[in-house]
């Protein structure tokens, strides 16, 4: 068998293949509850109804969306450079942890203020974090997925020994907590009776900022250039290094921003279980919108949704709700066999 | 005389592109059959088919007399074709004679025969006049050398008709000479070769009858000696093409100089030994030689790609002391580089993205790309520079290789440069695009431009340099006139002679 590259795919087709994608992968998890002997239909009514059937469930999809659209954004910019970044949870900690240390009453500034301060001071923080490993690959040549993922660890680790010490909350009665983001700079709910949070706006925001930034600006156009063709962007002039640095600061500042959202918007303080994996989802959501900052929007959202309503339908029907997690694996292996047929037909022989 | 060979009726598409339509012909025993075609007439796809990489979707080969199971090569090589392909299919870390071996042994068996495979080759290459030592490492070989390794590998298969893709692409004119011996020494016993060529003097000369290709269809046949240069030339692009022809033009000003520039590196190729030479406005400065012999490391030196360890490099009387590419561009050196597809474009970017490359920080508007000055750019180049495309939100990888190269170098002509550095610009072009380059670089020279051309290709280098120097060695020959120098005297600089004496004979060969 071979492939060979399609010419002309109509757009209709483009945008019809990941819709059938996603289709296809709920025909094949419904196999995942027939073998549980529960009916198809009625859970999969009750995974739709979980995720977007009231305001409240809506509210509570985006407000799990939020941070994916940050990592979502940290991958997709990250890899539109080729920098493989599977650093976002790392990034993500150190994020939450620069809010909670600086907005945990050692600043306090008018909430117009305090608030931009947060975000940019974590965002800030977590880019640096994530130049250590861009620099050893720019000077040493240090393969960066293998340091970005190791940081991980070490930096949840590093949290994990803040929150016993020097940031605990003295009212947590020992527990590994962190102290409570003051009022100022708390991200104010957007509605009313659920927990929905500035950082949803702020991560809408973002990813305009994103998709301006890399389509219609000079560093945009330079890490697209590194992306495609590091010898061609080399050739013309591009400054790879400095180009990868600035891709650097910016991948590693979103997915900071996840993390004073989470801090300073939903939870109030910081914890060591915060993240149930938004760093490494971050990756998946990106994928699935083909590194487009806009489509970063949809893809998060249809993964929280996927989330928020399984474990509606796992309540419901008693289905274990780690079918959330094998349904969104399945829809990302779909969606990137439909990308793969839109580009390419299988030949035999 | 009987057909070795019997194309019947082959056609092959590729999607609603045809490659091959409808071609029927008869290669004869004995005969040395061209096949002349521009690139992307359908040539190598051709050759594709009878050697079963390719599956047509009408018509058969037939091979003494037998039609050939289709898209199987091993049937290919079992009813006696061998095929010396245009870049090598050698394993470089094995010897000659295990090369030659490999594919012919049994899988089953422990032991090969080597000693009598050994002496088997010897004895081919005494006949045929393919010098080589059976125990040398392949990576030791010279490229000339590792030819002789494949016309051997074939031969050894008992191969009866055998197809050369390109064979002289890579050859200095000595080492072609004797290819053609060597050719005309297996005719005489009883092979038939197809010679796949794009070089008219060499089909003249070793061919017996020449078939032309055309957009996938056989357009033209004709017996070699009815044939000429001007015939072969026009049936081949379906129209005359006048070629460009650099006029005197009266001496310019020395504007670039390179003082005893050395680069050290661990591979001999990427090195540069004492590199001295000066170019003028109003020149072509040819730079040839057998590849990996230090071009491309000049190259990337004259582009501001690489830093030179030693040596001093000039430029409109400074001294140039930092080198990167952006430094270059904004001195306002056109560079043209080797490899259009790697380092030209990027493929997947628009037309507009790859023609505002080098100019994007130039256009900007406060930390923006200026849409609509880089796409009225990228209008201009399309219009003066006609490049063939379907608008300028095309894919620059959809380009035909000519209309990349019109845009890689529109991109930088347009900017009016006193030194433009050429790396191998006609590379895999058809006869028309490369008058077109040619055209564009004499009109750059007309207009007081120095252009400094790196090639591999001495028709290209004659034809419009003023003068040409020879890299072999990491060193570079003296800089001679164009015109007081010939092909064979260039050929013998190539391989580390002098101008008036020829190349060292090879060693003997023995058995181990």
């Amino acid at each position: 068998m071979r492939l060979e590259v399609r010419t002309n795919v109509p757009l209709w087709a483009q945008g019809l293949a990941p819709v059938l994608a996603i289709f296809i992968s709920l025909v094949l998890c419904s196999l995942l509850i027939i073998w549980a002997g529960k009916p198809v239909l009625e859970s999969y009514a009750l995974l739709v109804n979980g995720a977007l059937g009231s305001s409240f469930a809506l509210s509570e999809t985006l407000t799990r969306a939020t941070p994916l659209i940050f990592t979502g954004l940290a991958a997709a910019i990250a890899f539109k450079a080729k920098l493989w970044n599977i650093g976002g949870e790392g990034q993500l900690y150190v994020g939450a942890v620069v809010a909670t240390v600086l907005g945990s009453g050692l600043v306090t500034l008018h909430p117009v203020l305090m608030i931009p301060f947060l975000v940019i001071s974590g965002a800030l923080a977590a880019g640096i974090l994530l130049l250590i490993p861009t620099l050893l690959k720019n000077y040493l040549r240090v393969d960066e997925v293998v340091v970005t993922l190791l940081l991980n660890f070490i930096v949840l680790l590093f949290v994990n020994y803040l929150l016993e010490g020097p940031i605990q909350d003295p009212m947590s009665m020992g527990w590994p907590q962190g102290r409570p983001i003051i009022d100022e700079g708390q991200l104010m709910p957007i509605m009313e009776r659920a927990r929905l949070h500035l950082g949803f706006i702020l991560a809408l925001v973002a990813a305009i900022g994103c998709w301006v930034f890399m389509k219609f600006t000079l560093w945009g156009y330079e890490i697209r250039s590194v992306g495609l063709n590091p010898q061609a962007a080399k050739f013309s002039g591009i400054n790879i290094h400095r180009t990868l640095i600035i891709t650097a600061l910016l991948s590693g500042g979103m997915a900071g921003i996840a993390g004073v959202s989470e801090v300073a918007g939903l939870k109030g303080y910081l914890t060591l279980d915060m993240s149930p994996g938004f760093g490494y989802a971050g990756i998946a959501v990106a994928m699935l919108a083909m590194l487009h900052p806009l489509g970063v929007i949809a893809s998060a959202i249809f993964f929280a949704g996927i989330y928020v309503g399984a474990d509606s339908m796992s309540q419901g029907m008693g289905i274990p709700s780690y079918i959330a997690d094998v349904m969104v694996a399945v829809s990302i292996l779909m969606v990137l066999i439909s990308m793969l047929l839109v580009r390419y037909r299988i030949i035999r022989g | 005389m009987s057909s070795a060979l019997h194309i019947k009726g082959v056609t092959k598409r590729f999607g609603t592109f045809v490659a091959n339509d409808n071609i029927t012909f008869e290669l004869q025993q004995g005969e040395v059959l061209a096949l002349l075609g521009e690139n992307g007439a359908g040539k190598t796809t051709l050759m594709n088919i009878i050697f079963g990489h390719y599956v047509a979707e009408e018509g058969s080969v037939d091979v003494m007399g037998k039609t050939l199971q289709a898209g199987d090569p091993k049937a290919a090589i079992e009813a006696g074709i061998g095929m010396v392909h245009q870049h090598f299919t050698l394993a470089d870390n094995l010897t000659v004679i295990e090369n030659i071996m490999l594919g012919s042994e049994s899988l089953w068996s422990l032991t090969t025969d080597k000693v009598s495979a050994c002496n088997k080759v010897l004895k081919m290459s005494e006949d045929f006049g393919l010098q080589v030592s059976p125990n040398a490492k392949v990576s030791s070989l010279s490229v000339g050398e590792k030819q002789r390794v494949e016309i051997l590998k074939a031969l050894y298969g008992d191969a009866k008709v055998l197809i050369l893709d390109e064979p002289t692409a890579v050859l200095t004119p000595q080492e072609s000479e004797s290819l053609f011996e060597t050719l005309r020494l297996l005719v005489a016993k009883g092979l038939s070769i197809i010679f796949i060529s794009h070089k008219l003097h060499e089909i003249l000369a070793v061919s017996n009858r020449v078939l032309v290709l055309r957009h996938g269809a056989l357009v033209d046949e004709m017996q070699t000696a009815d044939a000429d240069k001007q015939r072969l030339s026009s049936s081949m692009v379906g129209k005359d093409i006048a070629q460009p022809l650099a006029e005197k033009l009266p001496v310019g000003e020395e504007i670039f100089s390179l003082a005893n520039v050395s680069v050290k590196s661990a591979k001999a190729s990427a090195r540069l030994d004492n590199i001295s030479l000066n170019a003028r406005r109003s020149e072509i400065l040819g730079i040839t030689g057998v590849s990996g012999n230090g071009q491309s490391a000049l190259a990337d030196v004259l582009c501001g790609m690489l830093k030179p360890d030693a040596g001093e490099v000039h430029f409109n009387a400074d001294r140039i002391s930092y080198f990167s590419a952006a430094s270059f561009v904004d001195n306002q050196i056109a560079r043209v580089p080797e490899d259009r597809i790697r380092e030209g474009v990027i493929g997947e970017m628009s037309l507009w993205e790859n023609a505002m490359s080098e100019i994007y920080r130039k256009i900007s508007r406060f930390g923006f790309v200026d849409f609509k000055k880089a796409k009225q750019f990228t209008n201009e180049l399309i219009e003066d520079y006609d490049i063939r495309c379907e608008g300028i939100d095309q894919e620059a990888r959809l380009l035909s290789g000519g209309n990349m190269q019109k845009l890689i170098l529109g991109r930088v002509l347009s900017q009016n440069p006193d030194l433009i550095i050429a790396n191998q610009p006609i590379r895999g072009l058809d006869v028309g695009a490369i008058a077109n380059v040619h055209e564009r670089l004499l009109e750059a020279r007309r207009s007081g431009a120095c252009v400094i051309l790196i090639t591999e290709d001495l028709d290209e280098l004659l034809s419009i340099s003023d003068r040409v120097a020879v890299m072999c060695h990491s060193k570079l020959s003296a800089i001679y006139n164009a015109n007081e120098i010939s092909k064979t005297q260039l050929g013998s600089l190539m391989s580390g002679g002098s101008i008036d004496n020829n190349k060292p004979k090879p060693k003997e060969a023995v058995c181990a």
